[in-house]
């Protein structure tokens, strides 16, 4: 193939590659990052929380219900899945870390299955709204390129404001630290539990929503679609939820948009999968983990 | 917040790996009975059950009807059909214990050219009756096997020079990453060296992608008259409504692979699938062209939740009447005797025509045309031609081409043994 030359054109082709990829690994990265991250559960079934998020778009929406109001619907689904998930399952597998990876990866079989046998080998997809811009011989779709990403830096804002600014997300990180002293200041852990996990599940359904109409077909097992990047930008980022995913995102789409726009999609993924494998190597606590360690040593030296 | 150890990160990332691999798992068998049985391996879960479940639905209506028709040789057919779910590995479990088990008569199975190459090695070693029916890349010369469906130098032998004609000769091959893509891909290659065609781009992209936002700018640096695409599976699908997003539908696209099989003319809104040529030897919009038979409606009374009846699932479909009329003539459901008289070669009347089996070779001579998605997703058909298996016939062996009844060969031939791709 021939390689493209350097203009204004392919550089802001690229610039909107990257946009696009970043707005994917965030979004959907993010619902996974609070449940791992908070909770430390590794939800398996992550794919599939999405993938109730995007049935729970594209039903409504192809009973004649408008795409955004659709998509409430899909995230409304997934954090009441979420919450009775919790109650049922997750629940019995706090702390236990690959007894919960087994669990949760049953119930994600368990999900896509079900989804087949009710609603079919595939709904009907639904066209990416928005259109695209146009510069000089390229274009790329507004919904990917600027909606998405958007979308996916207002949750990071808004999910830093949650848990550093109200009162509930106070009581959440008590929780999450200290159950005990949590109990006995009064807070209701119980409830902080499962309202942390139906937010990292409103999440995932979000995420669905937003992507049932740039997902091309749906199918039961499309839930696959989110998970290597999900699971490689929490690896990557490491313990902070918001500044991890946002880090982890950042520098994996620079290569994957680089990567896939010079020298194809295969060399994309390739090139974001072997900076992984370098950033755990050389970052074994991701990146987040790495700079509280910088820190802390900075810290004992002074 | 919590967060200690570097055995929950280890666990995190073996997690995403644990993913890959799917259950196995058994499901109860029957057909010892010593009756005729046939095997059918058919996708209805996993990755390619939207193809999968219309193949295995027609194959058990054909031998269905047979069976209220008064069986075979005055035996009722058994029918083992377990879910291979789109996983070669169980697919090979499967194909030993349907050959060794329930001691199949003939074997309908797999969608994929991955799969057939995974259970190719069983089906040599145990000399099964194979039936493999999905459009594919081509070159299988195998004593057992009857790749009955069309092979690309029949299908991109009947669009690609259609595109060119009314076009341009300017094309960018986009292909799915593995045997069949790369194959498929070479196959344009060929004809565009025949034919004096320009390559301007190719790109192989692997199965699990779904973004095709870079691909399509790619395209347009090169602004090609015309795009090949041969992309397989409902990840790549949605490179037609990226396209349909990006206003890409003024550059017609020839393929192999969309319409026929996936029905995306159906289950995507226009324009995504607008100016798509495919190369099939059918579709259920075709109806039946035989007299006083209608095969749709015959598939979906049966079948009243069926998605959709694909190129595929009527090749399923004639060629269990195939299998049928061989073991008739034969008089015994010994599988070389009935190969034997497949062998000879035979005329069948189709859904899709009037088609020939070429002993030979074990390939079909189909009936060929150009499918066309307009505007509204309308499908119309050009360009009728007969196409037979001219490069297993013709051009393989130095031109002296495979013939089955001459010598004993389990081998694929590919473009590159005879071309300089």
């Amino acid at each position: 193939m021939a390689p493209l030359t350097f203009s204004v054109y392919s550089l802001t082709a690229l610039l909107f590659q990257f946009l696009n990829s970043f707005g994917f690994i965030v979004l959907a990265t993010v619902g996974l990052a609070i449940i791992f991250g908070m909770m430390g559960v590794i939800n398996l079934a992550h794919g599939e929380f999405i993938l109730i998020g995007v049935y729970g778009t594209a039903l409504p929406y192809h009973a004649g219900a408008p795409l955004p109001l659709a998509m409430v619907g899909g995230v409304v689904a997934a954090t009441l899945f979420g919450v009775v998930v919790e109650r049922t399952i997750v629940r019995r597998f706090y702390d236990r870390l690959l007894d919960s990876m087994v669990a949760t990866w049953g119930l994600a079989l368990v999900v896509s299955q079900l989804l087949l046998i009710v609603f079919g080998s595939s709904l009907d997809s639904i066209s990416t709204p928005m259109g695209n811009v146009d510069y000089g011989p390229f274009s790329s779709s507004v919904y990917r390129s600027i909606f998405l990403p958007a979308v996916a830096l207002l949750v990071l804002v808004g999910l830093y404001a949650v848990f550093t600014r109200t009162e509930f997300g106070i009581k959440a990180r008590a929780t999450i630290e200290d159950p005990e002293t949590a109990r006995a200041m009064g807070i209701d852990t119980d409830r902080m539990y499962t309202s942390t996990f139906a937010i990292g599940s409103g999440l995932a359904g979000l995420t669905g929503a937003l992507y049932a109409p740039a997902l091309g077909s749906i199918t039961p097992n499309r839930g696959s679609t989110f998970l290597v990047e999900s699971f490689v930008a929490v690896v990557v980022g490491g313990p902070s939820v918001i500044v991890g995913t946002l880090s982890a995102a950042g520098i994996l789409s620079v290569f994957n948009a680089t990567g896939s726009f010079f020298f194809g999609t295969f060399i994309g993924q390739m090139l974001l999968l072997l900076v992984a494998i370098v950033a755990l190597r050389a970052l074994p606590d991701g990146i987040t983990g790495y700079v509280d360690d910088w820190r802390q040593r900075r810290r004992a030296e002074e | 917040m919590m967060y200690e150890s570097i055995s929950r990160r280890s666990a995190l990332a073996s997690g995403a790996t644990a993913l890959g691999i799917s259950v196995a798992g058994c499901s109860g068998g029957s057909g010892e009975s010593g009756g005729p049985t046939v095997g059918i391996l058919e996708d209805r879960s996993g990755n390619f059950q939207l193809n999968g479940t219309s193949k295995w639905q027609a194959t058990r209506l054909a031998l269905e009807e047979i069976n209220e028709n008064g069986g075979l040789l005055g035996e009722e057919i058994e029918i083992v059909d377990p879910d291979p779910q789109s996983d070669n590995s169980r697919y090979q479990e499967l194909t030993e214990r349907l050959i060794l088990q329930d001691q199949v008569d003939a074997l309908w199975a797999g969608y994929s050219s991955a799969t057939r190459e995974a259970i190719r090695p069983i089906i040599n070693e145990n000399e099964q009756l194979y039936f493999y029916t999905t459009q594919y890349e081509g070159g299988v010369c195998d004593n057992t096997i009857f790749p009955v469906g069309a092979t690309a130098r029949q299908q991109l032998g009947i669009v690609t020079p259609y595109l060119a004609d009314e076009f341009g000769e300017d094309i960018y091959i986009i292909a799915a990453d593995y045997n069949f893509g790369q194959l498929s891909g070479d196959w344009v290659n060929v004809l565009a060296q025949e034919n004096g065609y320009n390559i301007v781009g190719e790109e192989y992209i692997p199965l699990d992608e779904t973004d095709f936002s870079s691909v399509i700018n790619r395209i347009q640096g090169e602004d090609p008259d015309f795009i090949m695409s041969m992309l397989v599976g409902a990840n790549h699908e949605n490179f037609y409504d990226q396209r349909a997003t990006n206003d890409l539908e003024n550059i017609p696209i020839g393929t192999s692979t969309a319409m026929a099989q996936g029905h995306e003319h159906i289950r995507y809104d226009p324009p995504a699938l607008t100016n798509v040529y495919a190369g099939v030897s059918y579709m259920e919009e075709l109806g039946d062209l035989r007299d006083g038979e209608n095969f749709v409606e015959d598939f979906y009374e049966r079948w009243p939740d069926a998605n959709y009846l694909n190129q595929e699932a009527q090749n399923n479909y004639f060629s269990v009447y195939l299998w049928a009329q061989a073991v008739e003539e034969a008089g015994t459901f010994d599988q070389q005797e009935v190969i034997d008289v497949l062998e000879e070669g035979r005329d069948i009347s189709a859904p899709s025509g009037d088609l020939t089996l070429d002993g030979a070779t074990h390939h079909m001579e189909h009936e060929m045309r150009v499918a066309r998605a307009d505007e509204n997703h309308e499908v119309s058909f050009t360009n009728n031609e007969r196409i037979g298996p001219s490069f297993l016939r013709e051009e393989v062996e130095g031109g002296d081409g495979c013939d089955l009844r001459e010598e004993d060969k389990t081998t694929q031939y590919v473009p590159s043994d005879v071309y300089d791709v």
